[in-house]
């Protein structure tokens, strides 16, 4: 076997094509709503607990952060979920356009979010 | 022969179907519930708390729930089979999502019907 072969394996030298790095993000955005579950029932239960909570609850701004991550990364994870499914059905597999439907899922969530910055502040 | 390990894989096509179909269920649940706080600004508690008091909401809020636990199971699942070799800390992991996502499902439930 050919011993001289390049091997990239140093993770930082290796640049993935976008379409990979919507996935992997998209991994890494699904690790991190899993791990947030627990807030989310805990933010759901407070707001319907009493009328004193809920204005605990809308008033704190550590909740308005946290509401804004929750939120930031659920809205990559649906436009990214949802362009996986167009996927599925066979809708943007060409390369180019793959590409084309990876911008627009980062302008997508970006507008989300910027709007969700807008309301929360 | 197939090396089949306990944590492993042996499930295709059905996991894939409801990885996304409980996707469809929240997108759908996601885009009424952002409508409804959308068009009812400023939100309180009596209009919050008045929409949780209905049993359809209460009903797709619980479809919602135990979709995202399907999902986020076959999700998980996947995630812990590419990245985590060993088979008893796989299995360990496993175990304690499923554990989690039960607990998450009884908490769902009764912070649904029994707040009132």
């Amino acid at each position: 076997m050919k011993q001289s072969r390049p091997v990239y394996l140093d993770l930082l030298r290796i640049r993935q094509p976008l379409p990979a790095m919507i996935s992997l993000m998209h991994r890494i955005s699904g690790v991190l709503l899993f791990l947030a579950i627990p807030l989310l029932l805990t933010a759901l239960q407070e707001s319907l607990a009493s009328p004193a909570r809920f204005n605990i609850l809308q008033q704190s701004s550590e909740f308005k952060l946290a509401l804004f991550f929750l939120c930031a990364a659920y809205a990559y994870h649906f436009f990214a979920g949802l362009r996986f499914l167009l996927l599925d059905l066979h809708w943007g597999t060409a390369l180019k356009f793959a590409r084309l439907t990876s911008w627009a899922v980062l302008g997508a969530t970006l507008l989300s979010i910027l709007l969700l910055g807008a309301w929360l502040w | 022969m197939v090396k089949r390990a306990i944590t492993g894989a042996h499930y295709g096509v059905r996991d894939w179907l409801a990885q996304r179909l409980s996707a469809v269920i929240m997108l759908v649940y996601s885009i009424a519930l952002l409508a409804y706080v959308v068009t009812h600004q400023p939100m309180d508690y009596t209009l919050w708390h008045g929409l949780f008091q209905h049993d359809v909401v209460r009903f797709f809020t619980l479809l919602f729930a135990l979709s995202l636990f399907v999902h986020t199971w076959v999700g998980v699942r996947d995630v812990l089979m590419d990245y985590v070799h060993a088979t008893g800390l796989r299995l360990a992991l496993q175990a304690a999502t499923i554990a989690a996502l039960v607990i998450y499902t009884m908490w769902t439930i009764s912070l649904l019907w029994g707040a009132r």
